[in-house]
């Protein structure tokens, strides 16, 4: 504790003394005291801490002369060493040379702004085209002519995050699908939302855009080093703004080319198992892990959810009512509610797997099955 | 036909006193004030450790949003038309505001504005949860049933400021005293003068927002839906338009303030009253074709970008200016440190470092590191904090032995001051490193590496809140017990009409206004203050 109240005490007198340090590599964060901008492991992501740097030192030197002359002002003029006071106030050749000056150090910084913005807007002649769709509170990745599609969403259990079980090191850091890009590659991402705007995030890459409903935005990285990269969603998005990382491996070429071989192995297995007629015990067990990964943020674990926003499904008249009308909800949401349609976002064994969770958890008891094929018709039947 | 207030609750209701009106206004600030700074320590307790420990996600957004709102509404702008209400009439030496019964409408519409606001809280589903800039779709689509009280509490808000900007705009030009011509007028006095114009400009800006939202979400309209072919952009520009003047609104009458009390306690001159004058306008001019700036990650061309970059850098030029001007009054002047001029010199250093990382922001690809962080968090407080509230506190310090006829203690309003600025540089400052660290603002939770820096930012929250309890302590004591002061200047230095009254100044002052013909500048000589003592008639 008395550990603890030191360090608390030397990193705020380090901070009222405006000390600048520069913050080391991301990937040692836990013992550096954290000041400054990542200087970023992507071409623009230098650039930029550049530029940042550029302005702070500029901004620095300002500094000291207004301050230094308002602190000599202060200790040489004061009423109490018995300075009197001039009378002058006024001068136009002063007026004008601070006018002036700052024009040209502005135009100064301007241009190399400029030609790092136009860098920037460069989307042209990307090597892979990722479309990344925000919705509360999950990212989904589509590898644009791969046929490689998923949900990325925070693996941290609740029970972290409510100080039930300790913190893990990458705690609100981490996800169950993390997106893969290779290095040295340029990666196109096409940004858009389905409910409200989210906006994608990784400081270390440097990109930040907004994804809006009904746009689509576009940014560019070309990483240089292999690793894990860490980001978060920067536009406020409702209650689980802050529980929807993003998570990034950019590993070698090769690497990439087998992992999305794998990926797509995986969709075919998913679109085999869609045929699979599967027992109630496994649903259950498979809809349990689906729900609490995907629903209980609205929902809650218990499946009481917090109404009226979002609705109890304990005996409520969906998940206790036809099983149709159930499926459709999930699959096609409900229109201007933050109910999302499902259908695009989940295959059809984990929206089986849900609806006969919902249907027989929490004292639901239906003692119906939802198997993956009545999901495949009833998308297919619309 | 002299006469004094009326009697019990009925003055305060019924009156069209410029003095009674500004009293309620700073009064009924200060509580929102108080309301805005316990929402902060809400925030500030929960973000105190990682985790949720005290409140669920969902209550936290409504708490930044509700602090936001009511701290920008319901403290900040209130409290600078309180100052206007009391000051602008004794400052030009009128006998009071243009339009007395509209300024009586202006002030008493805006608590049941704010109850309605709070009220929310206790709503099912919950107060606004969508941010102080509420943007559509969450603000619409997604938005609880609260935000319809939300929408008329704006709209009411708004009313209130186009008032009360009317009744000045046409106090200043129709009510100065003879010989007062523009530019002799005090700074505080220009300084409102063109924030009234941006009110009424910008104000109905933010009603027409509002009502689309109201449509959208009542009437099915799709303005910003855009699943009904309408602009989630769209709202952000409308937004913006009213929300970039907005933030000179607020800084502009401290601007005001400052350029009083600095030359005061320099017993100097104002340096350049012209040429802040004019940075004054420029400012106010270029805050209308700035606002995408907060919107770079939305997608605009690049030739947007790079206008909306250039614009925005060339605010530092004015800003500049005004900073230099300020520091030349100083300089060579004969400086004493009261706690006004305590205040004024924080918010000189302070407002500067909030420019200085404004100038940061403006860089428009460096924003993208910096967009939605703490840094923007950072910035802003150092602006709106050390800029409009440490203001308002140096004025009321500056000004209350006037109002009151009372002088508060000397060695209280200190430690009030030493308090506030150590306990707002502890919790702002290393929201700057946070937000370089890489978190974003909003986040009712947060990842390890930033623990360290949210404890220290709550423990000077907590330190800034505790210090406010003493500023109303110091202000209650010295209107109840402060020493009795008679003289009409309560500081050496101090120049303009307001010094000429008597202290307190009786209820109705300058029904014959002064004659200001043949003083050169906005400052009278001592052989006019004896000519023209002001005060009432009877």
């Amino acid at each position: 504790m008395l550990r603890k109240a030191l360090r608390l005490f030397s990193l705020t007198l380090l901070a009222l003394s405006g000390v600048y340090v520069q913050a080391a590599e991301h990937s040692d964060v836990s013992n550096t005291v954290l000041l400054n901008m990542p200087t970023g492991v992507s071409t623009i992501s230098h650039e930029i801490y550049n530029l940042h740097m550029l302005i702070f030192w500029v901004c620095v030197v300002i500094g000291v002369g207004v301050f230094g002359a308002m602190l000599w002002a202060m200790y040489f003029h004061r009423k109490s060493i018995g300075h009197e006071a001039e009378n002058w106030h006024e001068h136009l050749g002063v007026e004008l040379v601070w006018t002036i000056i700052p024009i040209f150090i502005l135009i100064a910084m301007a241009w190399p702004a400029t030609k790092t913005l136009i860098d920037l807007y460069d989307t042209s002649d990307a090597e892979i085209d990722i479309r990344v769709t925000g919705s509360q509170w999950r990212w989904q990745y589509e590898y644009l002519g791969e046929g490689v599609d998923f949900l990325s969403e925070l693996s941290t259990p609740l029970d972290e995050i409510y100080n039930i079980e300790p913190k893990g090191e990458f705690y609100l850091q981490e996800v169950n699908n993390p997106l893969v890009i290779p290095v040295d590659t340029k990666v196109r991402f096409l940004l858009s939302a389905t409910d409200v705007i989210h906006s994608f995030w990784v400081p270390d890459f440097a990109i930040k855009k907004d994804a809006i409903p009904g746009y689509i935005t576009d940014t560019w990285v070309e990483v240089t080093k292999t690793g894990v990269y860490r980001g978060r969603c920067t536009e406020l998005c409702g209650q689980g703004h802050a529980f929807m990382p993003v998570v990034v491996h950019v590993v070698e070429k090769d690497e990439y080319q087998f992992w999305l071989a794998e990926k797509k192995q995986e969709a075919a297995a998913i679109a085999a198992l869609t045929e699979t007629t599967f027992t109630m015990e496994d649903l259950m067990a498979r809809g349990e892990e689906a729900y609490l990964r995907t629903c209980s943020a609205c929902h809650q674990p218990n499946g009481e959810g917090i109404p009226p926003a979002f609705p109890s499904i304990v005996g409520s008249p969906v998940s206790t009512g036809p099983i149709d009308e159930h499926l459709n909800i999930v699959i096609n949401g409900r229109p201007g509610t933050v109910m999302a349609a499902f259908g695009g976002l989940l295959n059809e064994v984990d929206i089986a797997a849900i609806l006969t969770y919902q249907r027989n958890a929490w004292g639901n008891d239906m003692g119906d099955v939802v198997q993956p094929i009545d999901v495949y018709n009833h998308i297919q039947g619309q | 036909m002299a006469h004094g207030p009326a009697k019990g609750i009925t003055r305060w209701l019924f009156t069209t006193n410029h003095k009674d009106i500004g009293t309620l206004y700073l009064w009924f600030s200060f509580a929102m004030f108080i309301l805005g700074g316990f929402f902060a320590m809400v925030i500030r307790a929960e973000l105190f450790e990682p985790g949720m420990q005290l409140i669920r996600p969902e209550f936290f957004n409504q708490m930044t949003t509700m602090h936001g709102l009511v701290m920008v509404f319901g403290a900040i702008m209130p409290s600078f038309v309180g100052l206007a209400n009391w000051m602008i009439p004794m400052m030009i030496g009128a006998p009071d505001m243009a339009l007395p019964r509209m300024n009586n409408l202006s002030f008493w519409i805006l608590p049941p504005a704010f109850l309605m606001l709070a009220s929310t809280l206790f709503m099912e589903g919950g107060a606004p949860n969508f941010g102080w800039t509420f943007y559509a779709p969450l603000s619409t689509t997604y938005a609880p049933d609260s935000v319809n009280f939300f929408i008329f509490a704006i709209h009411i808000m708004g009313a209130s400021s186009i008032m009360g900007s009317i009744n000045i705009v046409a106090t200043v030009l129709n009510m100065r005293a003879p010989g007062m011509t523009m530019m002799k007028m005090p700074l505080f006095v220009w300084t409102w003068l063109i924030t009234a114009f941006l009110l009424i400009a910008v104000m109905p800006v933010l009603a027409g927002a509002v009502t689309m939202m109201l449509m959208d979400i009542n009437f099915g309209t799709a303005f910003f839906d855009a699943a009904g072919g309408g602009d989630p952009v769209l709202f952000q520009h409308v937004f913006w338009f009213f929300g970039h003047p907005e933030v000179y609104i607020i800084i502009l009458p401290a601007f005001g303030v400052i350029s009083e009390i600095i030359p005061t306690f320099s017993r100097k001159p104002l340096f350049g009253y012209a040429s802040m004058v004019y940075a004054t306008s420029a400012i106010a001019f270029l805050s209308f074709i700035v606002w995408a700036h907060h919107m770079f990650l939305v997608g605009m061309p690049v030739s947007g970008e790079l206008y909306f970059m250039y614009a925005t850098m060339l605010i530092a030029v004015p800003t500049g200016v005004k900073v230099f001007n300020w520091v030349s009054t100083m300089f060579r002047g004969s400086i004493s440190y009261e706690t006004p001029m305590l205040f004024a010199i924080a918010f000189i250093i302070l407002f500067t470092l909030g420019g200085f990382t404004g100038l940061m922001l403006a860089i428009a690809p460096s924003d993208i590191q910096y967009h939605d962080t703490y840094f923007v968090v950072a910035h802003f407080h150092y602006v709106m904090v050390a800029g409009a509230v440490f203001s308002m506190s140096a004025a009321v310090y500056y000004w209350l032995p006037k109002w009151s006829g009372r002088m508060y203690s000397e060695a209280m309003g200190k430690l009030h001051f030493w308090i506030t600025f150590i306990g707002f540089n502890i919790t702002f400052f290393p929201q700057h490193f946070l937000g370089l660290a890489g978190m974003p603002r909003r986040y009712a939770d947060y990842a390890l590496q930033f623990a360290d820096w949210n404890m220290v930012s709550s423990i000077g929250a907590f330190i800034y809140g505790a210090s406010q309890i003493l500023f109303l302590y110091n202000v209650v004591a010295t209107i109840v017990a402060g020493k009795k002061v008679s003289e009409p200047k309560t500081w050496e230095g101090a120049n303009g009409l307001e010094w000429t009254l008597p202290t307190p100044p009786p209820y109705h002052t300058f029904t014959t206004p002064p004659d200001l013909h043949g003083t050169h500048d906005h400052q009278l000589t001592d052989d006019q203050l004896e000519d023209h003592p002001g005060g009432a008639t009877h």
